[in-house]
């Protein structure tokens, strides 16, 4: 499926004008962000991989948004849309990107690993695969307490090819799990086309031998995907059934920033771009007399607003302290009174007293550490060193 | 000779072998048409083809399997992972499977497999992709260990890896990727596991840096020098199973101080094996406790000051030095 749904379905009715423009502006926030993460990245702010969806926007706002506030999200890597569409600040999303301490992981786990408790966004995972059985453990929670939750797992065509796929969809369905999983059909795994990487490219039916039926949904545009994601969580909901979603799209940017992208032509890129999933649902909403046009401008001038914003608040966001790089290794209590207590390397009693100081007495000497932080303040943010992006390829 | 940068040393290992032996084979994710994420395997599906150089889809303990049974049946094929974190995914293909084969089955069969993928921290790349997991794998009897650090290492040991009939876990490093260093061209040079190289010498300390930290610790050396006038001999294991112990006994007889510098955690490490054979076989040599520098006994963070000090530096490793000189 190199090329974009033949057929798209029939346009289906729009929601509630208010609600069609909160999709809109959350689908421009997250393209605004994105767009500003990767200037970030080239000015050496960001580190890491950063892996943008740009060009998936409608299947994450329209996925997300047919979720309750009490359900659970779950997705990977590409997972900045995911956090920002559940409600998590631009602020603590940039900071992550900036490995700050307001990060929503607190800058421990950069653009791929973004969470946030609260808003039941459980999480970007960096192993590929990795998110499929949590989300069914997830599921399982939520069974086994008696709640009508359900959670929504968002993961990757490449990653249908992972031996967890097949085990956990066998188990979801035996088991009889409230979980939607969703395949976001982008057609590449990195720089493996679809049809390069998987026997069955008709990915919606990639369950059903293991006994999940499957959707397909059109995730380039936001309607039908949150159409769709609405029935296929009603049916894990009320019948007690995984569903497997494929959202067909395309991401419009390398895999990651250091991407040559000779796996795929500039037409094909050129193609999918006509159906630039923001363009096309702002077009509908004017044509249809919901959003005036200096009102889309004004949706555009305020994501924009949001994310200088947002860059503003990382770079003001301190860098986590040294004698912090041992907490949260364990949860202290009873068994573990302090990191120390698991280390029989540290010289003085094994007491959780004074855990910090501690931690700073087994410090480096050095200076690599300030040596990090200067090299990030504002003043000396340059380009990224040349070698360091060639080496970065994934 | 040639300058190579490490990364063009283990594709010229590659090219060469493919060319001398039709049965190596390559397989791994994105290695082919994207020219592989580190870009060590840039050109070879152009020059070999599909049939030798195969993109896999993302199946890491299948794809380590298939590698063991097309072992096991006459082929000698390079399965190449992106990131030594997504080995932990085939360890029961590595572990279970190709390191226990010959043995379990008496003999009778040969896995001689290559799994190659980088290591280490410094990009950023936190939690799920920036570890140094040796020990995992020095843990294992049955499989080979190498860790090269310098271009002609990297490219000598790779081509005695794909001709051993034993699996050899190759274990390459993120930072030395873009490092170069001279190379011998002759297609016939190979290098041989278990022996260590020398990076310099000295009689009053020696430093054994596993992977990319025996360049951390030749630095280390040259401060030592410089500021406190100790001259430390600096070992390179390049392969840790086998492991050339008695090189490192002769080291530590002539200075009797003995500091292991590693990248991974401390529990269970490669500096914690090292220590207890140095101390059971050269305790009387010795006139300090056997140090270890490792990198701290967390996960990897993203932020960058907090992963810079996670991971060791020269600083660390002359101050654990310098302890060994404490009591004097
Ligand atoms: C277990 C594992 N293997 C390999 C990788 C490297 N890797 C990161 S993303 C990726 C491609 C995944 O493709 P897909 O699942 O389609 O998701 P997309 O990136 O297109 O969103 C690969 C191979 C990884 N992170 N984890
Ligand atoms: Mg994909």
């Amino acid at each position: 499926m190199a090329k974009p749904l033949a057929d798209p379905p029939a346009e289906a009715k729009l929601p509630q004008p208010d609600v069609a423009r909160e999709w809109l502006a959350t689908m421009v926030l997250i393209r605004r962000f994105e767009e500003r993460a990767g200037e970030m990245y080239a000015k050496a702010k960001v580190g890491g991989f950063l892996h943008l969806s740009i060009g998936e926007e409608a299947t994450i706002v329209g996925s997300a948004r047919a979720l309750r506030d009490d359900d659970y999200l779950i997705s990977t890597y590409r997972s900045h849309g995911h956090a920002i569409v559940r409600g998590t600040s631009p602020d603590a999303v940039m900071a992550e990107l900036f490995g700050r301490v307001d990060g929503c992981s607190k800058g421990r786990g950069g653009s791929m690993h973004m969470f946030d408790l609260s808003r039941r966004f459980m999480g970007g995972y960096g192993i590929v695969g990795g998110n499929l059985p949590i989300a069914a453990g997830m599921a399982l929670a939520s069974d086994y307490r008696g709640l009508d939750e359900v959670t929504l797992c968002q993961f990757g065509d490449g990653a249908s090819n992972q031996g967890t796929f097949g085990e956990t969809m066998n188990l979801a369905a035996l088991w009889r799990l409230p979980v939607v999983f969703m395949v976001t059909n982008n057609q590449f795994g990195m720089g493996t086309s679809l049809e390069r990487h998987s026997a069955v490219t008709d990915l919606q039916r990639k369950g059903e031998g293991f006994g999940v039926p499957g959707m397909r949904c059109d995730g380039m545009d936001v309607l039908d995907t949150h159409t769709v994601t609405c029935e296929a969580l009603r049916i894990a909901r009320e019948e007690r059934r995984p569903v497997l979603v494929e959202a067909v799209t395309y991401r419009f940017r390398g895999h990651s920033m250091a991407d040559p992208e000779e796996y795929r032509t500039k037409d094909q890129v050129e193609e999918w771009r006509k159906r630039d999933p923001i363009e096309v649902f702002g077009d509908r909403l004017v044509a249809e007399g919901v959003l005036e046009e200096d009102e889309r401008l004004r949706i555009d001038a305020q994501a924009v607003q949001r994310v200088d914003a947002a860059v503003a608040f990382a770079d003001a966001s301190e860098h986590p302290a040294p004698d912090s790089l041992y907490d949260d290794v364990y949860v202290l209590g009873e068994q573990v009174q302090g990191w120390y207590s698991v280390d029989e390397r540290t010289p003085t009693p094994h007491r959780g007293e004074d855990e910090r100081a501690m931690g700073g007495a087994r410090l480096p000497a050095g200076g690599a550490y300030e040596q990090a932080v200067e090299q990030a303040a504002p003043e000396s943010a340059g380009d990224k060193p040349a070698d360091a992006a060639q080496d970065e390829a994934d | 000779m040639a300058v190579l940068r490490y990364r063009e040393a283990l594709n010229a290992a590659l090219r060469e072998e493919m060319a001398r032996d039709e049965n190596v084979m390559l397989m791994g994710e994105d290695i082919g048409v994207f020219n592989g994420a580190f870009k060590v395997t840039a050109g070879l599906l152009e020059e070999f083809g599909e049939k030798r150089v195969r993109d896999t889809p993302i199946s890491e303990n299948t794809i380590v399997g298939m590698g063991v049974g097309a072992a096991m049946t006459g082929l000698r094929p390079v399965v190449e992972l992106m990131t030594i974190n997504f080995s932990l995914l085939a360890m029961d293909q590595i572990v279970n499977h190709a390191a226990a084969i010959h043995y379990m089955f008496g003999g009778q069969v040969k896995v001689p497999l290559v799994v190659r993928m980088p290591q280490g921290a410094g990009h950023q790349l936190g939690p799920t992709h920036s570890h140094s997991f040796e020990a995992l794998f020095l843990h294992v009897p049955g499989l080979l260990v190498a860790v090269p650090t310098t271009a002609a290492d990297a490219k000598g040991l790779l081509k005695a890896a794909i001709r051993d009939d034993n699996p050899v876990v190759f274990i390459e490093h993120e930072y030395l990727y873009g490092q170069r260093g001279d190379v011998p061209d002759d297609d016939d040079c190979t290098l041989r596991f278990g022996e260590a190289a020398i990076r310099r010498e000295g009689g009053d300390v020696t430093i054994v840096g596993i992977s990319r930290m025996a360049l951390t610790s030749q630095r280390a050396a040259t401060v030592l020098a410089e500021e406190h006038e100790i001259e430390a001999e600096v070992i390179d294991p390049r392969t840790l199973r086998p492991l050339d112990l008695d090189k490192i006994l002769a080291s530590v007889r002539k200075t009797n101080r003995c500091v292991i510098v590693e990248e991974g955690w401390p529990h269970g490490g490669v500096g914690a094996n090292l220590a207890a054979l140095v101390q059971e076989q050269a305790f009387d040599d010795l006139d300090a406790p056997v140090m270890r520098v490792t990198g701290a006994d967390v996960p990897m963070p993203y932020s960058k000051p907090l992963e810079q000090i996670a991971f060791p530096h020269e600083p660390q490793v002359v101050d654990a030095v310098l302890a060994t000189f404490r009591d004097l």
